[in-house]
């Protein structure tokens, strides 16, 4: 191996952090819908079947509950479970076997029974996928004790935040956001494993901190440059980890810019964004120059037609404004 | 479907007769003693007795091997008790105490132990089965011949979890006993009143394993269907599902003013009651007579009372703990002499 960088997209990226997973470690094992033969519903697990074979790449029947259990099962029964879901909707039909018992066997078992399990899944919106294929639950799942949620944005993370997460001792869900995967760039071909503990400044700003993860990084950071013309500096937060949050990341921007802008795909109300900003207003209140602003998804089931779904998502002049408004409040 | 061979093939010595025996009438008493320390506010939460069941647990996990799994639900006292965890750890964790096998985590309807491989404790119907499912897969995939047992009542057959873990085991060949305790209510709810097919070891039949019904009033039909089916799912032949129809003689749980069922009908179950019953198979083969069942009795007593008192003098956790056990915490290293 060398560290030259490749060129490779996001998608190219979680395979290869998934070959890596099972070459290094014969516990662990792939499992979701249509993971093998057909190569992955977004073709992440291409190829693995062949290399693999059937018992490390198991194609399942549609049965989520049943599937997502028993990664908790073999989990507890010794292996290093990869469960794929196809699509975070679908996650919802698993959502007993998540909240109630892979978040909680830890702690209902006095501590006896870890849980060292992997959930992938697609996120978000983008495609015309519609109303059962293109939310954002991430927020929904960082409010459970008991997991921890990751949202890779870049290539670094996507090759890199698995393999951590198979270190880790308890349940973690990986979500891929699925306008991500034909995002192409380069990386070092020995890329490694990244820490799950800690957000990330992906840009750095003095006037203004734009806080956001996952799919709307890119979009921030459009939103960002075009501020760049304007005389306005802004720094970009990539949450990554959305449970534990690293609150101390985000505050300790908020500190130095006095000014915030939570960019979150997901709805508003109750959602991740409205925790970022109450971590401000308890942390760093008095350093705040202007309330805080939020660009979320409008508050509807996501429609189908281009023009709507567009109009539904954080874009970036939405950000652009919310930045510009922030910075025209009075001190 | 197979129909239940007549018990008679389990030979009969006075040791496992005695044996059998002894662990449904643990189970009895340890249940007795947990319903008045709950109407005296000792035990609080729920509170799901077993007592009527016995005769299924007892039975069936004799034929488990010490590493192999199980997986039982809410109503796990006996299942714990018998399996081997004691009824000191099982009472301590109702009274909330340190000491309990839960650490005081989980109560009455949680119940984890790892030394002998009990994996709760589940109280959401049907979802322990996946649980079972995954254990029995990491066997499989690790190439050890080891089952895993998963308990569930008559209610978890209406679960979409119950369908997809019976087709998801049978398509995987994976090595699960299924052990449904049909009691006939589902809470309050009669089985005819749920399910269209009441015939639940026919329904199972349809997953391509074998299913059959057992009566799970009598222990030795049950040890004697356990103990053929866990060495065949040993031997790599699959999962099997045992339908053990058996009654629940209690309320379904301390709550429960029990309208939905006559009295006459528990009457007439309660003739069957398996300690009853199989002490009088006892008396009759001249197994066992009136100074056994008194020594019997009394060493009951005070291993309950044992236990009793070993839960009053366990120790609340303290509360500067709470947050512990949500993720685990770092292992300690080994200290260097």
């Amino acid at each position: 191996m060398s560290g030259a960088p490749i060129r490779l997209t996001y998608r190219d990226a979680m395979r290869a952090a998934l070959r890596d997973a099972l070459q290094r470690d014969p516990r662990v094992f792939l499992m979701g819908e249509d993971v093998g033969r057909y190569g992955g519903c977004y073709a992440v697990s291409k190829g693995l079947l062949e290399e693999f074979g059937p018992e490390r790449i198991r194609d399942t029947p549609l049965s989520e509950s049943a599937f997502v259990g028993a990664g908790i099962g073999a989990a507890l029964g010794g292996m290093r479970p990869i469960v794929e879901i196809m699509t975070v909707n679908f996650s919802l039909l698993a959502l007993d076997q998540i909240v109630n018992n892979a978040a909680t066997i830890l702690h209902m078992s006095g501590g006896q029974f870890n849980v060292p399990l992997v959930i992938r899944m697609t996120t978000g919106a983008g495609r015309q996928l519609a109303a059962q294929h293109s939310h954002s639950f991430e927020g929904w799942y960082a409010h459970i004790p008991g997991i921890k949620v990751l949202a890779p944005a870049t290539l670094e993370d996507a090759r890199g935040m698995l393999w951590s997460a198979l270190e880790d001792p308890d349940p973690v869900l990986l979500f891929e956001h699925g306008a991500l995967y034909n995002m192409a760039g380069e990386l070092a071909a020995d890329a490694g494993p990244v820490d799950i503990a800690t957000a990330a400044v992906r840009r750095v700003g003095t006037d203004v901190s734009l806080i956001t993860y996952g799919g709307t990084l890119w979009k921030t950071l459009a939103a960002a440059e075009e501020l760049a013309g304007i005389g306005i500096e802004a720094e970009v937060v990539d949450l990554r980890v959305l449970r534990p949050l690293d609150a101390a990341t985000v505050l300790a921007s908020v500190e130095r810019t006095h000014r915030a802008v939570i960019v979150d795909e997901g709805w508003r109300s109750g959602s991740a964004s409205a925790e970022i900003i109450t971590r401000i207003v308890e942390g760093v209140f008095y350093s705040l120059d202007a309330p805080v602003a939020r660009v979320c998804s409008a508050e509807v089931p996501m429609p189908y037609a281009k023009h709507l779904e567009e109009a539904a998502l954080p874009q970036v002049p939405a950000i652009v404004d919310a930045a510009r408004r922030v910075m025209s409040a009075r001190a | 479907m197979v129909v239940s061979s007549p018990a008679s093939s389990v030979a009969l010595s006075r040791e496992s007769g005695l044996g059998l025996l002894r662990d449904m009438l643990r189970i009895r008493r340890l249940e007795e003693k947990c319903m008045e320390l709950y109407s005296a506010g000792t035990i609080r939460g729920f509170l799901h007795l077993y007592i009527g069941e016995e005769a299924v647990a007892v039975g069936a996990l004799r034929a488990l091997q010490p590493d192999d799994a199980v997986v039982a639900t809410y109503r796990e006292h006996g299942h714990a008790l018998v399996r081997g965890i004691s009824a000191g750890a099982i009472m301590a964790e109702m009274f909330g105490k340190v000491e309990g096998c839960s650490r005081g985590r989980g109560g009455s309807m949680h119940l984890f132990d790892a030394a002998t491989r009990f994996y709760g404790g589940n109280a959401i119907v049907g979802g322990g089965l996946p649980l079972a499912v995954g254990l029995a897969l990491a066997d499989k995939l690790q190439g050890r011949a080891r089952v895993t047992a998963c308990f569930f009542g008559d209610g978890a057959v209406a679960e979409g979890e119950f369908h997809e873990c019976m087709n998801l085991a049978s398509l995987w060949n994976l090595p699960v006993l299924f052990c449904c305790e049909n009691n006939l209510y589902a809470m309050g709810t009669a089985l005819a009143r749920a399910q269209a097919e009441t015939d639940l070891a026919r329904k199972a039949a349809s997953f391509a394993m074998p299913a059959w019904p057992v009566d799970g009033m009598d222990v030795l039909a049950v040890a004697d269907a356990t103990a053929r089916a866990v060495p065949a799912i040993r031997a790599g032949g699959g999962p099997c599902f045992l339908e053990f129809r058996t009654y629940r003689f209690r309320p379904h749980s301390a709550f429960d003013p029990e309208l939905y069922r006559s009295k006459q009908e528990v009457e007439a179950w309660k003739q069957r009651d398996p300690i009853t019953t199989f002490t009088a198979r006892l008396r009759e083969q001249q197994l066992v007579d009136d100074a056994g069942l008194t020594r019997l009795e009394g060493e009951i007593a005070r291993e309950i009372e044992a236990a009793i008192a070993f839960a009053d003098a366990g120790h609340l956790e303290p509360v500067e703990d709470l947050t512990r056990f949500v993720y685990s915490e770092p292992r300690k290293a080994p200290e260097s002499r």
